[in-house]
């Protein structure tokens, strides 16, 4: 079973994240903010990272960057899933290395579609 | 008293005044020697020996009629001072050192202008000069042989001689230690100021004496002389014709207050800084109402006691005190007047010495002479030049004194000497505010003037009063009616010098205008009629004004200069020059400003006249059009004033530029507030409509999901829906208070009610949590202006922020109300974890976003604290935050309770 972390502060989003994902057959962690999404992920090694950019404490951007430079994480697809829908904000997520953007509100079905497709890539 | 006596007296009062003046030029610095008052005391070298004295006798002879010459200058103190400005202005600037210097140069340092106001001036004061003498000479006659009665002569003529050749000594000595003769004499001026104040005080003692010991105060002389006289006659002014003369000499007294050499010595060439004609203003004509004070009870005090004897009425306030067996005050009032003799004669021969010098002698006869001969011989030269001056006018004046006719009083000669001087008033002073007026005009109306001055009132003095032939006066030259000399063109209502200053000034007048509106002046004169009439812009402008074609070296105007003013003086003045344009010292040509800057300083030395001549031989000038000369002039004055304008303008677009730039960051700044506003809100907005969606998307694909979590999802879709409804809300209510107090709904309220209804609204929360609220306030009612819906909403966010950070069980939330006389202070603090310290100054931002855009805020500190902020500024009033207490949060609200002031 493939590994998912999400991140996300939302606690209703996260809820219905995490219902859909394991209904999905996913290995599902869930993280509140960076610091946790960080703490998470160097200890479960997940394959796919769903993560949120505004966050309290650590921002996604940051968690972006430790699992670029964690060498146990290479592996690890990110996909960031965030209300800031300015092509510029797109275009910073994509160049600082993120796998694919998703912009909230988003469909489920697209998330998962993206999720696999990563996966596939592998 | 014995001659000796007298005369030992005259010769240590004369050594005391050489040791005042040596002192003060010594003491240049000293600041008794600079103070203003010695300039306003200065300039009461206009009363003369023929005030001292003069005056009692044309007061004893025709009453008040003596006040008119003193009054002139009195009224017109303050136009004097606004026409003295202009005067002192240019003459500074042009270095000028007499009255001919300055008119000469108005009219384009003509020669022969300058020439012609010389001789004017010297027909006009060497007359006075030898008045003074003869004021000395009898008093002096008065006062030794008043014990043995006076018919013996003039025994004292030859000492009048001798007093003269000290007064040349004197005025030779401290008038000619500097060169340059529109430098200022200290030591002179010094003694002059000193002497003023003595002859005033002495004469204020006689008057005393006569008023207050001789008789029994004013009211008593004048008792007595009505009984003796027609008073009524002698303190009138006397009907129309009356009238005029008076305004006559007033205008006349006005005239002369600038023209006579001297005044213009001691106003203008010793003049040096404002504070001087500040206090002029009213020292001066201060000075000469209590000169006038007692002259008309000395005169009538002396017609009383001595009407019955044959003795000059002029000196009666010397013949009383010497009647009552004074001696002592005699001697004073000698003094007094030997000092007003002193003072005139030694200002009057410095300044009429300079004119002959610079504007008669060196102009027509040495100037050439000079150009060949090295500075030193120079110098030498023309100071001696001006100390022959001295010597020669005070001769000539001494025997022009040996002809006078003891009966000849001293107010008509002193009247002759003003109506002579008052012919430069229109080529003088229309000169400076009219640019048309030209030489030959100039020289017409003074020419004119004299001729009639002498033909109606000197020619017919002399006939009646010297020849005793009335019959010129009476019937006019060969019999012809219309040409009395008292009564030309039948001209009868006007006595004879008022007559004659009439005339005289009408025509000088007329021709002076007509001939300078009909034959155009060069354009030298032009030149310097606009500079003398726009002398305001002429100071800013200096050297620019002045309009020179033509090609001249450098070299030859410095060796010029060196010749003149000496080697260190020359050097000293190029540097300056070369400093103030920015001209480089190896710059070979000179030009206009060159040629006009060397001119300035010759003139000092040696004339307008001279230094124009001297200039001409070394420069080979070109004639200029008149057009070119107005343009020029035009063009300099618009430069000066575009400049100033630009100056001006370009000052106020920085200012402006600067305005703009604060606007513009302004508006970066709160369009970048706007744009963090919308993508704040989009983001609000975004979270729970994306729970909302993904919840949604959940139950519709769930048929299977157990009951429980199908409820759980149904709830955070209702919760979410809620928090939209509450930020849409809060939104739309931020816009509508953005715009403003018209919509408060502003009432009288009581403050405790409103609040003690917010803390009900919210009492059911604090119950289920069980958190304890608590009002604390001594008030039951305050009274207060406010919109009651608003401040509800304001306190039910506080109390709802309160209730959400503090724990349940310990949690204390209280509100305490304080009225202060104007304000109301409200505080609700809680026991909850507080606000960190560097979100302080930012909670109650709208727009607020904390510095790392993606680090997310703290919940609930969304709009309703800027909602908070907000209502209570639409109140006048503010809201803070306490920083962070260990107990807790503490929000802070203050504001008005008439809220409309």
């Amino acid at each position: 079973m493939k590994k998912i972390l999400i991140v996300d502060d939302e606690p209703n989003i996260l809820m219905a994240l995490e219902y859909t994902l394991k209904k999905n057959n996913f290995e599902v962690f869930i993280a509140r903010d960076g610091e946790e999404a960080i703490h998470i992920a160097k200890e479960k090694k997940p394959d796919v990272l769903v993560l949120d950019i505004m966050m309290p404490k650590v921002d996604g951007f940051e968690v972006l960057e430790y699992v670029k430079f964690n060498s146990d994480l290479q592996e690890t697809k990110v996909i960031f899933l965030s209300a800031k829908n300015k092509e510029k904000d797109i275009q910073k997520g994509i160049d600082k290395g993120a796998n694919a953007y998703l912009t909230k509100p988003f469909s489920m079905k697209k998330l998962i579609q993206e999720i696999e497709n990563q996966i596939l890539v592998n | 008293m014995s001659n000796w006596f007298i005369l030992t007296i005259i010769l240590l009062y004369l050594s005391f005044l050489f040791l005042i003046a040596y002192w003060a030029e010594r003491n240049k610095q000293n600041k008794w020697v600079n103070s203003p008052y010695v300039y306003a005391l200065s300039l009461a070298v206009y009363c003369s020996a023929w005030t001292y004295y003069g005056s009692v006798g044309i007061a004893a002879r025709s009453g008040v009629e003596f006040l008119a010459i003193y009054l002139g200058p009195v009224i017109a103190a303050p136009l004097w001072v606004v026409v003295m400005r202009k005067i002192i202005q240019l003459s500074k600037l042009y270095n000028v050192s007499s009255i001919a210097d300055f008119i000469s140069l108005r009219y384009g340092n003509n020669r022969s202008v300058g020439a012609l106001v010389t001789l004017v001036c010297a027909i006009s004061v060497i007359p006075y000069i030898s008045l003074q003498l003869k004021a000395i000479s009898e008093t002096f006659q008065i006062i030794t042989l008043y014990d043995t009665g006076f018919s013996e002569g003039f025994i004292f003529s030859d000492s009048t001689f001798y007093i003269a050749v000290i007064l040349a000594v004197f005025a030779s000595f401290f008038g000619t230690l500097s060169l340059d003769a529109s430098k200022r004499r200290k030591g002179v001026l010094f003694s002059v100021a000193f002497e003023s104040i003595l002859k005033l005080v002495f004469f204020l003692i006689v008057g005393v004496y006569v008023s207050f010991f001789v008789f029994d105060g004013t009211q008593d002389i004048y008792n007595q002389a009505n009984e003796e006289f027609n008073l009524a006659a002698l303190s009138s002014v006397g009907g129309i014709s009356g009238g005029l003369n008076w305004y006559f000499t007033i205008v006349l007294s006005f005239l002369a207050i600038f023209l006579l050499p001297r005044q213009f010595q001691v106003s203008v060439v010793e003049f040096s800084d404002r504070s001087q004609l500040k206090k002029a203003i009213w020292v001066f004509p201060l000075y000469l109402l209590l000169f006038n004070v007692f002259v008309i009870f000395i005169a009538w005090g002396g017609m009383l006691l001595l009407g019955n004897k044959t003795v000059n009425p002029d000196y009666f306030s010397l013949l009383i005190p010497l009647h009552t067996g004074q001696n002592w005050l005699a001697v004073l009032v000698f003094l007094g007047g030997f000092s007003a003799v002193i003072s005139m004669v030694v200002v009057s021969t410095l300044a009429l010495s300079t004119m002959l010098s610079n504007n008669l002698i060196i102009p027509y006869g040495f100037i050439k002479k000079f150009n060949k001969n090295q500075s030193v011989k120079n110098e030498k030269y023309i100071k001696n030049i001006r100390r022959f001056s001295i010597f020669s006018l005070i001769l000539i004046a001494y025997l022009l004194y040996l002809f006078f006719d003891p009966d000849v009083s001293l107010f008509s000669i002193g009247l002759i000497s003003f109506l002579i001087i008052v012919q430069l008033a229109p080529s003088f002073f229309l000169g400076m505010y009219w640019n048309r007026g030209s030489s030959l005009g100039t020289k017409a109306g003074i020419i004119a003037g004299l001729f009639i001055c002498l033909y109606s009132y000197v020619l017919p003095f002399f006939a009646s009063v010297i020849f005793n032939n009335p019959s010129f006066e009476n019937l006019g030259p060969w019999g012809i009616e219309f040409l009395r000399p008292y009564q030309l063109f039948g001209l009868d209502a006007l006595n004879p010098t008022t007559h004659a200053l009439f005339w005289s000034l009408l025509v000088n007048t007329f021709l002076y205008a007509s001939i300078s509106v009909s034959f155009k002046g060069n354009y030298r004169e032009r030149n310097y009629g606009e500079m003398f009439v726009n002398s305001e812009q002429v100071v800013a402008m200096r050297e620019t004004a002045f309009v020179w074609k033509g090609e001249a070296y450098v070299s030859d105007i410095q060796q010029l200069l060196i010749r003149f003013i000496g080697e260190q003086r020359a050097e000293k003045a190029l540097r300056i020059f070369r400093k103030r344009y920015a001209v480089k010292p190896d710059e070979k040509l000179a030009d206009a400003r060159f040629i006009n800057f060397a001119e300035r300083l010759l003139t000092g030395a040696v004339g307008s006249a001279s230094a124009k001549i001297l200039i001409g031989n070394v420069a080979k000038e070109k004639p200029v059009s008149l057009v070119e000369v107005l343009q020029i002039l035009e063009e300099n004055k618009e430069t000066i004033s575009t400049n100033k304008s630009l100056a001006a303008q370009s000052e106020k677009l920085i200012q402006l530029t600067q305005k703009l730039q604060q606007a513009n960051e302004e508006l970066k700044i709160q369009d970048q507030l706007k744009d963090d506003f919308l993508d704040t809100v989009a983001h609000e907005l975004k979270t729970p409509v994306t729970s909302i969606q993904a919840s949604s998307e959940v139950l519709a694909d769930g048929e299977d999901m157990p009951f429980q979590l199908r409820k759980q999802f149904i709830e955070n879709i209702l919760n979410d829906t809620e928090r939209l409804a509450v930020l849409i809300n809060d939104i739309l209510d931020l816009e509508k208070l953005a715009s403003g107090r018209d919509n408060l709904n502003l009432a009288n309220n009581n403050f405790v009610k409103t609040v003690t209804k917010a803390i009900q609204g919210v009492q059911n929360i604090a119950d289920k949590k069980k958190v304890s609220l608590q009002l604390k306030t001594e008030y039951t009612s305050i009274e207060a202006e406010y919109d009651h819906d608003k401040m509800m909403q304001v306190l039910t966010n506080l109390l709802s922020n309160a209730l959400k950070f503090v724990n349940s069980e310990t949690g204390i939330i209280q509100l305490q109300i304080t009225s202060k006389k104007e304000n109301i202070i409200c505080e609700v603090s809680d026991n909850g974890k507080g606000i960190p310290n560097e979100d302080l100054p930012h909670i109650f931002k709208k727009f607020y976003q904390s510095k790392n855009q993606n680090l997310k805020k703290q919940k609930g500190s969304g709009f309703g604290l800027a909602i908070c902020k907000k209502i209570i500024e639409l109140h006048n009033g503010n809201i803070s935050a306490k920083a962070n207490l260990k107990q807790g949060a503490s929000i802070h609200i203050e504001f008005p309770k008439k809220t409309s002031r």
